[in-house]
């Protein structure tokens, strides 16, 4: 049962197999025997859960069920639902219960899902680890003495340990697509716009977007159906029609152009993670697709400009944060200066501080045309590689990352070599494309890799059923870590 | 595995703007971030290997080129002139530090 | 030395929409405290503002009543500041492209007319309000004003004086309440400016340094505040020293402007694109939207009824600086003369000839008398009971009914202002009260002589020292029998046939 697909589940609840409330307390009942050692979830509150699976029990009962009425997802900390604590990893909202829902969090209600808890992240999506977060570490499930990634790294281990059906995290440089990769999971992020940011703690506005993290590209697809849709609450939500993003899952594959961008596969990416994506390729010529050599020659600067632009975007959402409305105060303090000053240096983590410091230097008088409208001109560049490149293929395919999960610790301590390990996945959050991770197989280390597939904007259906078709080739996805409980 | 990131770091990490102390405590105040002198040191070599990493950019010409500030190419929305709000101020400062009166206390405001 | 005053202003007008510029709370004034701030005023965690179209619209209509460029395209910024009553620690507002660029406001100073050119009007969101009575020694923030709709004007330093000053903060006070876009109300905030002042040396081209002045919120107060602040400058560098270029604060009870000490830092205000925000477009039917609602603006006006009635400046312009009293004026001089814009036969039965030059001359009295009386016993009464002229017993057309009778003598002057006082309380109308008091006026000429032979026999005296040369005994011949007549003799009357039996 922890490793059925969302439909299996589905029916499961309205076949009566199951209860919404059996199936919310079995995972409750696995999350509380791995969370000990795997540290996913900052928040579970079982009384709401079940009180929500309950309800979910009477709409199934009443014949009104949806798609994902009665199934328990876990939430990244970083959405704010009314009633819970919302942390966003962080001490600064070590007490921060929502008064509100976010978008995201009403369409899980509306579909009747069932909030499982709330996952753990880096601390306001700053991180790659998820090493930063106030409230520990997570492990990754595969090798506890590994990181899952981040900054949806809860999120990412939860699924990958079979703690929870599906769950949600957000990408900003590839908050979903790094995690999934190192934990062996799907997922995916859509393209800016699609997903509301309404409730969605900001990170860099400008680049955030939330989406799906579960076990398979089908699953994936029934999740978008929930969180995509538009938002007058988010100036930024897009208005589109609404879609269904499992329409295409079953298309094949033939004549399929799949770019392969040359920069993706240069010095740099470990020739374990390289064996298994080329692997991958093979197993699409055998579906039928084809692939072409496309350039993206300005992705080398990726990650420069995103850590101009998203720091400074990060110092200005930051500036929230002050202690007056909600949050940490710092407990002594001599005047309203020193209040912000304490409440700010002891509520932040060393790597939001760091983050806040540099956004404030490059947005500062004398450096915003060097740092910041530099930057801002390169994001152009960058998106513009994209928009050629498509011009030649339907997605573009690479690693997600250079290297499989690294060591707890190995890169805590040098924040600019872990930027870097976010080499391939930010290029796509500046441009506002679409991008997902999908599990091809493992490292020479017995850790998971990850496929990355890029997608035209808008064209997520198209991704998922790329990915789908993959999935039903081979079965990667369906891999589930050896967990034992309390070690 | 390949430090993939070696390379790069030989690149990377010569030739930026340099950044000295000043600018630290300046740039810490502007944030509202409190930092203690002994911590200003390693601040200022963080921040530094952050500057350097970022200063390929530099190398770029990017003439004529319009800057990014969006990721979609499209215009704002504008919102119907309606009062959509309730008054949920008793919701929102439970979670206050410090409420008294409807009103949010914070050390006294010198103007 | 001679110093010449140089004084830009910077004015926040808060736009009269119904909820607030980025959300959809309400905007009421005096509201209990944070009872009118939603979770995006508060600034929550992942709360994100969305812009109300309202606010464009009225930014746009002030752009067309100055003449200015709307630019096609304008971006809002985030200035980064800390302030406890700053919720987000930025303000969104428009710093590199505002929506409205350019244009100008005509004053008029005394006798003469100047142009105040604008530098540009720009969309902000407002602050909350700190309240520094003591909470224990701490400061309490009231969030209800955060995210009213500002639209900050800016003016080139183009003006010389306080008094220029003035009558531009007048000259706009009323057109942004003429054009519906601000109640103007200075006592609570809704029109707010501050001056930044600095002198010169006479006859040269460099700008001194300047200093801002807050708190301004009555135009007493912001003349006293600007002399002061001359004085100051003057005095400063006449004694050898030099301008410190800083935020004052005017105290009006020490009438004085003092440094602002949290304003002392130099600040860095990090202004970039707000990335929660998407550029504003004004499209052309936008723009020919916000053009259907302008009606005539005050200065186009203010020349009509110069050109047209023969007003003079200070009365065209007093009766323009509000739309409600130029609504009075219009009203009631079409009901006492007919449009004057277009000459034609009207009134016939009262015979008032209406066409050709005599015509034009009548008319333009007939409007001067209705000019004098809204601005003279009109205005006076309503201040008096502290009302609007949109409160006013009298309404316009029932003002024109009392200057008719003046016009066609039925009344005197003088007895006007006696049945005024009767309308005032609601005692009819004109022509009513003229007849229940027997206030017409006497035009036979029989009765008049019977009136002044009867004055004659009782001022014998006065008669004589008239003849004897005496010219002043004639006013009081008149006096006399005007009293005689309870004023109701037609004063031109008398005055002809006093004379003829003086003489006689």
């Amino acid at each position: 049962m922890f490793n059925a697909s969302l439909k299996e589940l589905s029916g499961l609840l309205a076949g009566k197999k199951i209860s919404s409330v059996e199936l919310t307390q079995a995972f409750l009942n696995r999350i509380g025997e791995l969370n000990p050692t795997l540290n996913a979830f900052i928040t579970v509150d079982e009384g709401k859960s079940l009180a929500q699976a309950q309800a979910a029990d009477a709409l199934i009962a009443a014949g009104k069920a949806g798609p994902l009425t009665g199934i328990p997802v876990a939430q990244k900390d970083i959405f704010c639902a009314e009633g819970w604590l919302s942390t966003c990893g962080s001490k600064m909202l070590h007490n921060f219960v929502s008064p509100y829902d976010a978008h995201v969090i009403e369409q899980f209600n509306r579909a009747g899902a069932v909030n499982l808890g709330k996952t753990n992240m880096d601390e306001f999506a700053m991180g790659s680890s998820n090493e930063t977060s106030y409230y520990g570490k997570v492990k990754n499930p595969w090798d506890v003495n590994a990181v899952p990634g981040g900054s949806s790294g809860g999120s990412a281990a939860a699924v990958a340990a079979r703690l929870c059906p599906a769950a949600t995290g957000t990408d900003t440089g590839g908050s979903i697509r790094q995690p999934a990769a190192l934990t062996g999971i799907s997922g995916i992020k859509p393209t800016y716009g699609v997903v509301s940011r309404y409730g969605m703690i900001a990170f860099a506005s400008s680049l955030d977007q939330g989406g799906p993290m579960a076990k398979s590209a089908e699953d994936l697809a029934l999740l978008m159906n929930v969180m995509a849709g538009f938002d007058p609450r988010d100036s930024t939500s897009l208005e589109r029609e609404k879609e269904d993003y499992g329409r295409d899952l079953e298309q094949p594959l033939k004549g399929l152009r799949i770019g392969l961008p040359k920069e993706y596969f240069a010095e740099g990416l470990a020739a374990d993670v390289a064996q298994a994506i080329e692997a991958a390729l093979a197993e699409y010529r055998k579906l039928g697709a084809e692939t072409v050599a496309v350039s993206l020659p300005n992705s080398k600067l990726a990650v420069p400009v995103y850590y101009v632009l998203a720091p400074a975007e990060a110092s200005s959402n930051l500036a929230r944060f002050d202690g007056v409305r909600y949050g940490y105060r710092a407990p002594e303090y001599a005047d309203l200066a020193d209040m912000y000053g304490k409440s700010r240096a002891q509520g932040f983590g060393a790597e939001v501080k760091r983050r806040i410091l540099i956004g404030t230097y490059v947005l500062s008088a004398g450096y915003y045309d060097a740092y910041y409208l530099k930057a801002q001109k390169l994001r152009r560049l960058i998106a513009r590689d994209f928009t050629e490149a498509f011009a030649r293929c339907d997605v573009i395919m690479g690693p997600t990352t250079p290297t499989t999960a690294f060591n707890l610790g190995e890169k805590s301590d040098d924040p600019v070599s872990m930027y870097l390990s976010d080499i391939y996945t930010i290029a796509v959050n500046l441009a506002g494309l679409p991008g997902m991770s999908v599990p091809a197989g493992f490292g020479k280390d017995g850790r998971p890799v990850g496929l990355q597939i890029i997608g035209n904007y808008f064209s997520e259906a198209k991704m998922l059923n790329v990915a789908h078709r993959y999935q039903k080739a081979t079965d990667w996805h369906t891999r589930m870590p050896p967990l034992h409980g309390e070690e | 595995m390949i430090p993939f990131y070696a390379y790069r770091f030989k690149v990377l990490r010569v030739n930026f703007m340099s950044l000295n102390l000043a600018d630290v405590k300046r740039i810490a105040h502007l944030a509202r971030i409190a930092v203690e002198e002994d911590e200003m040191p390693g601040y200022l070599q963080q921040l530094s290997n952050i500057l350097g990493l970022v200063e390929e950019m530099q190398a770029v010409d990017t003439t004529g080129i319009e800057p990014m500030a969006h990721a979609q190419d499209v215009v704002l929305r504008l919102r119907d002139d309606v009062v959509t709000e309730t008054d949920r101020h008793a919701a929102y400062q439970a979670v206050a530090p410090q409420v008294e009166a409807g009103l949010y206390l914070v050390p006294k405001v010198i103007e | 030395m001679q110093w010449e005053i140089v004084i830009g202003l910077e004015t926040h007008a808060q736009l009269s929409t119904l909820s607030k510029i980025f959300s959809g709370a309400a905007i009421a004034y005096g509201a209990a405290p944070n009872s009118q701030a939603c979770a995006v005023d508060i600034a929550l965690p992942g709360v994100l503002p969305v812009f109300n179209r309202a606010a464009a619209e009225k930014a746009v209509k002030f752009g067309l009543a100055i003449g200015a460029k709307i630019n096609r395209k304008s971006i809002f910024a985030r200035k980064n500041y800390f302030y406890p009553d700053l919720p987000k620690g930025y303000q969104i507002s428009q710093y590199e492209l505002p929506i409205v660029a350019g244009g100008s406001l005509t004053i008029q100073v005394g006798e003469h007319e100047k142009t105040v050119r604008i530098t540009r009007a720009h969309l902000e969101e407002d602050a909350g309000k700190s309240l520094h009575e003591d909470f224990h020694g701490m400061t309490g923030i009231d969030l209800n004003r955060a995210g009213t709709p500002l639209l900050e004007i800016v003016t080139e330093p183009d003006l010389r004086s306080s008094a220029e000053a003035v009558a531009y903060a007048k000259t706009l006070h009323s057109l942004v309440r003429w054009i519906g876009i601000c109640d103007g109300n200075m006592q609570e905030g809704s029109f707010r400016c501050d001056a930044n002042v600095s002198v010169r040396p006479m006859g040269t081209e460099k700008l001194g340094t300047r200093c801002e002045i807050k708190n301004l919120n009555s135009f007493k107060f912001m003349e006293k505040a600007i002399d002061y602040e001359v004085r100051r400058q003057i005095e400063i560098i006449e004694d050898g020293g030099s301008i410190v270029q800083e935020t004052r604060l005017y105290d009006p009870d020490r009438d004085e402007t003092r440094s602002m000490r949290s304003k002392e830092e130099a600040n860095d205000y990090r202004y970039f694109p707000d990335p929660d925000l998407l550029p504003l477009v004004v499209d052309e039917a936008f723009l020919e939207q916000a053009r259907a609602t302008l009606s005539e603006l005050p200065q186009a006006m203010r020349e009509r009824f110069m050109r047209d009635h023969g007003l003079p400046a200070y009365d065209a312009g007093t009766l323009t600086s509000s739309r409600e009293l130029a609504a009075y004026f219009e009203a009631a001089v079409s009901a006492l003369g007919g449009t004057f814009s277009r000459l034609r036969e009207r009134d016939g039965e009262r015979g008032i000839p209406v066409e050709g030059d005599e015509g034009a001359a009548r008319l333009r009295e007939m409007a001067k008398l209705c000019a004098n009386w809204i601005m003279g016993d009109l205005s006076a009464q309503l201040n008096k009971d502290g009302l609007e002229i949109a409160a006013s017993p009298i309404s316009a057309a029932q003002l024109a009914g009392l200057l008719k009778r003046i016009q066609d003598g039925t009344i005197s002057g003088k007895i006007a202002k006696e049945v005024f006082a009767a309308m005032w309380t609601g005692e009819g109308d004109a022509d009513a009260i003229i007849e229940a008091k027997g206030l017409k006026q006497v035009s036979d000429s029989g009765a008049i002589e019977k009136i002044i032979d009867e004055v004659f026999a009782a001022n014998a005296k006065m008669v004589e020292e008239f003849r004897a040369g005496k010219e002043k005994a004639f006013n009081a011949l008149v006096g006399q029998a005007m009293k005689a007549s309870k004023g109701k003799a037609n004063p031109a009357q008398v005055n002809e046939i006093l004379k003829k039996k003086l003489a006689g």
